[in-house]
């Protein structure tokens, strides 16, 4: 009965994802029995989950491997494993992972600590991944909707805490808005082709005459609600009040995995539906990049708060993956590809040591409250230092290999005045960075100790403090991986 | 044998490994620190001693290459090697590193760990900036020695560090980024014609048909970078501000070893690898009008300074322009004065910053009003001082004399306007030592603060005596330096002017593989 309707590799392609579902509906029943104290078994218990879901994907690449294909079509079409998914498969999990290695400590110090957030995690890894997999607008609406609202609700998780309250509305409300805009996209784009398939949308606007104001007008709203969902400027204003409200490990989960699965969408619909508009939309795609990243960066400039000042650079960042998109050549898809990498390595670094500083009776994500890091925790303070200068985009670190793919991709396409303009904002976002690094290197410190470091709060430091070092020092590895991740 | 195939390695990575090992001694045993950091210094210098007798001035190709695949998707390689222009400014880096570290050891009492940590990783960076035969790699070291340097100049620096030290840093970097712009252009054009990725400097400097446009757009991303680092006139505004503030050995370094990076640039990159541009009458009178405007421009300011080390510092945006002067000369003479220049400049600059340094340790002022008729209760100091102010100003039988004599010549060789320009810029240099050493040493002493300053240690005399030795060996037979510098400035001059030997019927440079390329016409007629 059921052989009818799907088949064996519908279920290998899918079994991360159920694996996944399974164990997040698992921790929520678990969580119940257990007692206060016993609350991290839920953690480990999402762990366990994300390290399965892994091997199930390990397991599945190498039979790939064996069986000499590149991708797996699943639900008619409906879902594609190829290594694009695959890559960013790879960075959903290390992104919840280390998301819920933060956690631990700090839900207990905000005393929030339920099961709920590792299970929401896990459901939000479930709709990432299947965004960056589905190659139908159905499926990729209803894994648009999973995430959002798992992290909407996860934004709000310190419900005694009015900025997380305000963050979680904000960014409700707002990407509701986005969401409607996106579905009135998707529909321009389904009434045009008569079908939700990516690429048969991509065949019929490829029939229709250039510069057709229903493409026009389809491009116009379906880039606009992703702008709104990757944190483009102008619909960039949820994002500082969600990144500042949301529990700091959570604010490390948006800034990456969540960001990353809204990229793997943008590309997906910009090169395949939207792929034959190019000419329609690239002075605009242009406009939002710069845009993006001047907005980003001046106004991370003039922060106080270490949460929002990373949330404009974030912004920031965003201008410059868009870029990669402009130039639209290998090297810029390599780029957009190595810079997700790295980002979600020294984004969450750079939040691990925000997460660090919180004590019951300090936030510690003012700027100030960095005072002198350096001679109560050198490590911190080091770490600190390399994850900025990585953000920054300072050889030998990991985040100069993203730029290095983005600026080529640029002089390979011959936008050398955007490369000019991409490259002086380095200049600025040192200089942004830099009033961290000189706070906790060249202040005085203020008399409060530093709790000891926590084990999940350790491993997530190391882990992504390596990371950033060993792509900047050794990416050979890294781009061989990128290069095979070609279009989407 | 190993050592001597991988010598570079080892001297780029003995400071590193110093400061790895610094790391992990304990903070409070200071003077651990110290003896361990002095001997990671002088043990760097001792390791790079072999380069010297090693080289072969005969031979123009670089020499010690080392070369490993590091990124092959990209075509970076780990490659190091150095020709007589690099193994001069790699001597002095290794040299005013251990000097530095020296100097620091009463001067530095805060942060002592920290402090020599920097100051070795900065030393590798430095090095590696020199050695790198890979424009990636190079890019990699430029950009890292900056960290270290804002460190030095932010942690231990003087009342304002902090914001001399971020004005330093991105000053640097808006120059670098631009830079690697036109890295990067190169490199894509480069892999248009040959097909292969390369930044293999040696590749890259004998590429052949870079379109002029494409060349002086090129040459302009590289000016910045390189201008701001030498610094050259209008973007010289940063350097004041980081050598005031920063505490006297970051001084030292900075402007014995780091503002050569730019003039070197320029030398190793600028010329070779975009001769077109480099030779354009336009380019060439734009580098020479700032040259000769930091020359003067910079001994006036320096003779209204009223801080010691303010007016030591403005001192070297007027030497460096002699050395850019030098540079776009574009003949023989003008590069290798140029590179002696530079050479003499970390010598003498270096030596005066140490000097101000230690009178800044003793008074804790540099007001040059606060002082005079030092050299009654300071003899040894005040000998000292004369003899690196003399280096400075350019007194025959001392190192600066040769330095500036050749670079006129070959100022002089092009435009006799450029070289009487550079005499200017003698004499007011010549004013303003001068009447820096006449206010601070003679006369009678009228501060009572001044009455009882101890004159030099061992120690002080040791920082300042290898300079002293180095300033009268340039200054009386300064020969080797120039057969050192033969081969690799005749291979630039032949790039940038291919006639330039054929039409003063000079014979020109054996023709190497590479380097003339075949089918060149003006090559063919060179020879």
């Amino acid at each position: 009965m059921l052989s009818e309707y799907f088949s064996a590799v519908d279920f290998l392609v899918l079994k991360p994802v159920i694996l996944l579902t399974l164990f997040g509906v698992g921790v929520m029943l678990t969580d119940l029995l257990l007692e206060e104290r016993h609350r991290y078994l839920s953690a480990v218990t999402a762990l366990v989950g994300l390290g399965f879901a892994g091997v199930q994907m390990w397991m599945i690449q190498s039979q790939m491997r064996q069986a000499e294909v590149n991708e797996l079509e699943a639900f008619r079409g409906a879902v594609r494993l190829d290594h694009f998914g695959i890559f960013f498969f790879w960075i959903f999990l290390i992104s919840s992972a280390i998301a819920i290695l933060l956690a631990i400590r700090y839900l207990e110090i905000e005393q929030e600590h339920h099961g709920e957030y590792y299970a929401l995690i896990l459901f939000a890894t479930v709709g990432m991944i299947l965004l960056a997999i589905g190659t139908d607008l159905i499926t990729l609406f209803v894994s648009l909707e999973l995430m959002v609202i798992s992290v909407y609700i996860l934004t709000g998780f310190l419900r005694r805490d009015r900025r997380s309250n305000e963050a979680a509305l904000k960014y409700l409300l707002l990407g509701a808005f986005s969401t409607g805009i996106l579905a009135y996209g998707m529909s321009l784009l389904y009434g045009l082709s008569n079908s939700t398939n990516l690429e048969e949308i991509a065949f019929a606007i490829s029939q229709r005459p250039a510069g057709d104001p229903v493409v026009l007008l389809a491009v116009i709203t379906v880039a606009t609600g992703l702008f709104f969902k990757v944190g483009a400027v102008p619909f960039h204003q949820w994002l500082p009040d969600a990144y500042e409200g949301a529990p700091t490990s959570i604010t490390a989960f948006m800034s990456v995995g969540p960001k990353a699965a809204a990229f793997a969408f943008l590309l997906r619909m910009f090169m395949l539906p939207l792929g034959p508009a190019r000419e329609q939309w690239l002075p605009l795609l242009i406009g939002v990049a710069v845009a993006t990243m001047t907005l980003g960066n001046l106004a991370a400039v003039s922060q106080s708060n270490v949460k929002r000042l990373l949330a404009y650079s974030a912004i920031s960042h965003v201008g410059y993956i868009l870029l990669g998109l402009v130039s639209g050549n290998d090297t810029g898809l390599k780029g957009i590809a190595i810079y997700l990498l790295v980002y979600a390595f020294m984004n969450m670094g750079a939040f691990a040591v925000v997460v660090a500083m919180r004590r019951r009776d300090l936030i510690g994500d003012e700027i100030d409250d960095m005072a002198g890091l350096m001679y109560k925790s050198p490590t911190a303070a080091v770490l600190m230092m390399i994850f900025l200068l990585s953000l920054a985009g300072i050889p030998p670190t990991a985040g100069f290999l993203g730029k290095y793919f983005i600026f080529l991709s640029l002089i390979e396409s011959q936008h050398f005045t955007l490369a000019v303009i991409a490259v002086l904002y380095v200049a600025v976002a040192l200089y942004y960075y830099f009033r961290i690094v000189a706070v906790m290197f060249m202040r005085e410190p203020v008399d409060w100790e530093l709790p000891t470091l926590a084990p999940g709060i350790r491993i997530a430091l190391g882990v992504t403090a390596a990371m950033t070092l060993i792509i900047g020092l050794y990416p050979e590895p890294f781009i061989q991986i990128v290069s095979r991740t070609v279009l989407p | 044998m190993w050592f001597s195939n991988h010598i570079l390695s080892v001297v780029l990575f003995l400071p590193l490994a110093g400061a790895i090992l610094l790391m992990f001694l304990p903070k409070e045993s200071k003077d651990l620190i110290r003896w361990t950091a002095n001997v990671a210094g002088f043990a760097g210098f001792l390791v790079s001693l072999p380069l010297v007798f090693w080289f072969d001035s005969a031979n123009g190709e670089f020499q010690f290459v080392e070369k490993a695949s590091w990124i092959p998707s990209i075509g970076a390689n780990y490659a190091l090697g150095i020709d007589g222009i690099s193994l001069l400014l790699v001597m002095l880096t290794t040299v005013l590193g251990f000097l530095a570290i020296l100097s620091s050891w009463t001067a530095i009492e805060e942060r002592v760990k920290e402090y020599y940590v920097f100051m070795l990783v900065l030393q590798a960076g430095m090095l590696g900036v020199f050695m790198s035969l890979d424009f990636f790699l190079f890019y990699v070291f430029w950009e890292v020695m900056l960290v270290p340097m804002y460190f030095l100049i932010g942690i231990w620096g003087g009342p304002r560090k902090l914001y001399a030290a971020i004005k330093f840093f991105l000053y640097t970097l808006v120059g670098s980024v631009l830079m690697l712009l036109g890295i990067l252009t190169l490199y894509f054009w480069n892999h248009g014609q040959t097909g292969q990725y390369s930044f293999d400097i040696v590749t890259l400097s004998n590429m052949t048909n870079l379109p002029a446009n494409y060349q002086i757009w090129i040459f302009l991303a590289f000016f910045v970078g390189f201008a701001i680092k030498v610094p050259m006139f209008p973007f010289h505004t940063w350097l004041p501000d980081a050598h005031v503030e920063a505490p006297t050995a970051g001084s030292v370094i900075l402007a014995g070893v780091l503002l050569k990076m730019g003039t070197y640039g320029f030398v190793r990159f600028s010329l070779p690898m975009l001769p077109e541009a480099a030779r354009d009458p336009r380019i060439v009178s734009f580098m020479v009008t700032l040259s000769i405007i930091g020359i003067i421009y910079g001994a006036l300011v320096s003779l209204m300074q009223t801080d010691w080390k303010k007016l030591v510092a403005y001192s070297s945006v007027s030497h460096l322009g002699f050395c850019t002067l030098g540079i776009f000369a574009l003949n023989p003479n003008g590069l290798s004065g140029s590179i002696i220049q530079q050479i003499n400049h970390g010598i003498s600059t270096g030596g005066l910053f140490l000097i101000v340094g230690l009178i800044y340790e003793r008074r804790h002022t540099r007001e040059i009003a606060q002082f005079s008729g030092l050299s009654t209760v300071m003899p040894v100091y005040a000998t000292l001082f004369m003899i690196m102010a003399m280096s400075s100003l350019g007194l025959p039988t001392l190192n600066g004399f040769i330095g500036e004599f050749v670079i006129l010549q070959g100022a002089y060789e092009e435009n006799w306007v450029w070289a009487a320009f550079g005499a200017a810029g003698i004499v007011l240099g010549a004013c303003y030592l001068l009447w820096l050493y006449q206010r601070t040493m003679f006369g009678t002493i009228d501060n009572p603060k001044n009455k009882d300053l101890k004159d030099l240690s061992f120690r002080e005399v040791m920082t300042l005596v290898p300079l002293v030795i180095w300033a009268f060996w340039i200054g009386l037979y300064p020969k080797p330096f120039f057969t050192v510098l033969e081969k690799p400035v005749q291979k630039i001059v032949q790039r940038v002017r291919p006639d330039y030997y054929a039409a003063r019927g000079v014979p020109a440079p054996a023709p190497r593989a590479g380097l003339n390329a075949p089918g060149n016409p003006a090559q063919t007629r060179g020879q």
